[in-house]
């Protein structure tokens, strides 16, 4: 496996997995909801109307997008870490409920006591939201056990970044997972930085796709911030896993343009690099000069696209804004199940 | 939202420095466009656009010191919209203004918080009795080990989502021989061995239960689960009510707990209070062989987490277990070992071994002991303890595990609060030493709790000499 890729490369490359304009709208319309949820949560976190940690998704669209757009809703399970909110939205959760639950309101997915990063949907297949660097690894080749042994044809597909990629149990589970051959993608999202620490300071080796070569376990490096490279490559390594082949690994380079969580010193990277990223590799970008290039759809056609998300998104927030907090009961509910 | 107010970086954050505007009046900016950097001492941070519109007005000058959080900072106006009333801020909000924060509007204001409640008490758990075992039902000798073998091995005949996973239940047959002859039933694909990796397969447990599966763990010892620890608790423990109740973790967490014999301080440690100071968690620790099959097979059936602690020392003996198609025990709930009046020894797995031989020797000197097994640590069966201690008004503790906050400190806790006035004497706790386990064997009998501690307890809550 030595496909490469680069996320800061804006040449076309050669070979690149073509949209049909139906994908290409479907995928502006999902990253753009991503875009415009995460920049209403930044605003209202700002407002002090959400508390705690608040990890925002903004510039790494693409990945779950592309991702999700080649798996089998409904059934496949997906799992990630403390940067969640896109996954939720592209899964089909309802935005109301996981902006209700950043604001801690009795109509959160968690009835407000999960926050940002404990959100779940059994009727999406989404396993969270994990605040432990590197947890939802396991979990993720857990998920995938109960696939192989209920020989049920689902994939899990696992995400984390390049900074869990450094923890002991992920290598615990590549092991596992391939040899039991478990049906499990391992996405990790390189976003460059693990918190305000750049993977060079931190990993002693930076090509993260070949990090399960000691299990045989095979990798691809992704241009992340391409949802048609990310789609291509996912269903290569869905179809891999979904056949009996045990585990893939997709690195996706990728990029996120704000900190590492709302209160993040930013003192780590250079704004150049930032503007950099924005300008010329932003994900939702690509597929609206590509629509529009191709002269199917009109700005005006986009505009109304815009629109309708800008409501999604208020309606979210005015429903997270004013939804009551949990009744004080809920203190002493969900802790254990009375047999 | 025309307003454009100053954001808080952090929940802990009531103002800063606009260190700087990007845009000027008579800008046009559009959604995700810089407006301004903010400062605190600890972080810069940009304001961005959300919406799209027109910079009307810069309402707090850059360099200004001091801006309140929520102090309305500048006007941006979308196609349509003017400037009126409704959106221009009452004052200027900056350290000099230290009535700033009246010109918070009140849409853009931090929920103000319910009434405060208490969230009312804590429900009460009540545990179920025993059940009545069917007349002249047969009782066979079994050690704690079969049993144990026994409740496995019934429940995964009779849920074929229940497998067990670890290192040697497998083709070893178990590395203290508990799950033998399960792998020869069951086949492989439900008889897991595991590589030697508890952090990792216990997290890939805890995922399978997500799932729906219902996995038994085996951990070698519970000292290697400290590996594990962090899927226990942060993980399984948790996720209930992390998800308002949507996500269950139906598991086991099983393995031999407590000291064994001449294996030092990192084989040998009692987790009991660790476990039992988890919500979230239920926590097993049986002594009869009796009480591990019935309990084990209610932690399998369990729709929650539990913890269940064995003992390596207690595996060999032996005990007295019905015979029956179906025998399940209530989780909560204490044995009343013995009925007495004169005074309350509570304790748990192999500390009932010592409390058990202790009251031996009491009773044939006179004492009349109340000696009662609690059986489960989580829920905690208090309204027993707390019975029998109005009854005796004195109470001692048995268990392996250190002093510092153990199960004997829970109970003198709680028989502290809930039956004060019912005391003749102050609780007194035997428990293992304050050390690390030592390896030289007449150390490791110094560090154990014994029998003797256990009777000159008892003589001396009973003022006896």
């Amino acid at each position: 496996m030595a496909r490469k890729a680069t996320a800061t490369s804006a040449t076309t490359q050669p070979n690149v997995p073509q949209f049909t304009n139906e994908q290409d709208l479907d995928a502006f319309r999902e990253m753009l909801l991503i875009r415009r949820f995460e920049e209403k949560a930044g605003q209202m976190y700002g407002m002090g109307l959400i508390g705690g940690f608040c990890h925002l998704y903004i510039g790494q669209e693409a990945v779950v997008t592309g991702i999700t757009m080649a798996s089998e809703k409904g059934k496949d399970a997906q799992i990630t870490g403390y940067r969640d909110h896109g996954h939720m939205l592209v899964m089909g959760l309802d935005p109301k409920g996981v902006m209700a639950e950043l604001t801690g309101r009795q109509g959160g997915l968690s009835k407000g006591k999960g926050g940002s990063m404990h959100m779940f949907s059994n009727e999406h297949r989404f396993y969270g939201g994990n605040g432990i660097v590197g947890a939802q690894v396991s979990l993720g080749a857990g998920l995938a056990f109960a696939a192989k042994y209920t020989g049920d044809g689902s994939v899990s597909i696992a995400y984390f970044g390049d900074g869990a990629a450094n923890q002991g149990q992920v290598y615990e589970s590549f092991n596992m997972a391939k040899l039991w051959k478990l049906p499990v993608v391992f996405v990790i999202e390189n976003n460059k930085y693990a918190m305000g620490t750049s993977i060079e300071r931190a990993a002693a080796t930076t090509d993260f796709s070949k990090r399960g070569a000691s299990f045989d376990i095979p990798g691809e490096q992704v241009d992340g911030m391409d949802v048609r490279m990310v789609h291509d490559a996912a269903k290569r390594a869905i179809e891999h896993a979904r056949s009996g082949n045990g585990p893939y690994i997709l690195e996706m380079l990728t990029y996120r343009y704000r900190g590492h969580s709302m209160s993040d010193p930013a003192k780590y990277r250079s704004k150049d690099e930032v503007t950099k990223y924005r300008q010329e590799r932003d994900p939702i970008e690509q597929v609206r000069a590509r629509l529009l290039e191709a002269g199917s759809v009109t700005e005006e056609d986009l505009k109304k696209i815009e629109t309708d998300i800008r409501a999604i998104v208020t309606e979210a927030a005015d429903f997270a804004t004013n939804d009551p907090e949990p009744d004080a009961s809920e203190l002493w509910t969900d802790i254990t199940i009375e047999a | 939202m025309p307003q454009i107010l100053m954001p808080a970086l952090s929940p802990t954050m009531e103002e800063g420095k606009l260190a700087k505007w990007l845009v000027k009046v008579g800008d046009t900016v559009k959604s995700g466009d810089v407006l301004a950097e903010i400062e605190t001492d600890k972080a810069t941070m940009e304001v961005e656009s959300v919406d799209e519109g027109v910079v009307k007005e810069i309402l707090v000058e850059e360099g200004t010191e001091g801006v309140k959080v929520n102090t309305p900072i500048a006007l941006v106006l979308g196609e349509g919209e003017e400037v009126g009333e409704g959106n221009r801020p009452a004052a200027q909000a900056t350290s000099s203004d230290p009535e700033g924060q009246s010109a918070v509007p009140e849409a853009a204001a931090a929920p103000v918080p319910a009434e405060p409640k208490t969230g009312g008490e804590a429900p009460k758990f009540v545990a179920q009795n025993d059940p009545d075992l069917p007349e002249g039902v047969e009782m066979v000798e079994l050690t704690v080990r079969q049993a144990l073998n026994e409740a496995m091995a019934e429940e995964m005949r009779s849920d074929a989502n229940v497998f067990i996973m670890g290192e040697e239940v497998a083709e070893y047959q178990g590395a203290y021989k508990v799950t033998q002859g399960l792998l020869q039933e069951f086949g492989p694909q439900r008889v897991i061995d595991t590589p030697i990796t508890e952090h990792g397969f216990a997290g890939l447990a805890v995922g399978a239960a997500f799932a729906g599966l219902k996995p038994i763990v085996e951990f070698m010892t519970w000292n290697f689960a400290m590996q594990a620890i962090d899927q226990i608790i942060n993980s399984a423990a948790k996720q209930l009510y992390m998800s308002g109740g949507q996500v269950k973790a139906p598991m086991v967490f099983r393995g031999p707990n407590g000291v064994a014999s001449r294996v030092a301080a990192q084989h040998s440690q009692d987790y009991s209070a660790w476990y039992s100071h988890v919500p979230g968690l239920t926590v097993i620790a049986p002594y009869s062989a009796a009480d591990a099959k019935g309990l084990l097979k209610a932690a399998i059936r369990s729709p929650n987490p539990v913890v269940f602690l064995e003992n390596e020392i207690l595996y060999g003996s032996t005990g007295l277990v019905p015979k029956m198609d179906d025998f399940v025990l209530p989780i909560g709930k204490a044995r009343i070992a013995r009925k007495g009046a004169d005074v309350t020894i509570v304790s748990f797995s192999i500390g009932m071994r010592y409390a058990t031989q202790a009251t031996e020797k009491l009773v044939a000197a006179g004492v009349d002991v109340e000696l009662i097994d609690l059986r489960t640590l989580r829920p905690m069966d208090s309204d027993t303890v707390i019975e029998s201690v109005k009854k005796t008004g004195r109470l001692v503790t048995v268990e392996e595990g250190w002093p510092q906050g153990g199960i004997g400190a829970e109970l003198a806790a709680r028989v502290m609060e809930q039956a004060f006035d019912y005391l003749d004497a102050p609780v007194l706790r035997v428990t293992g030493k304050d050390v690390p386990m030592p390896y030289a064997a007449n150390l490791e009998k110094l560090a154990l709790p014994h029998v003797d501690e256990v009777i000159a307890a008892v003589n001396a809550v009973t003022y006896r000499s």
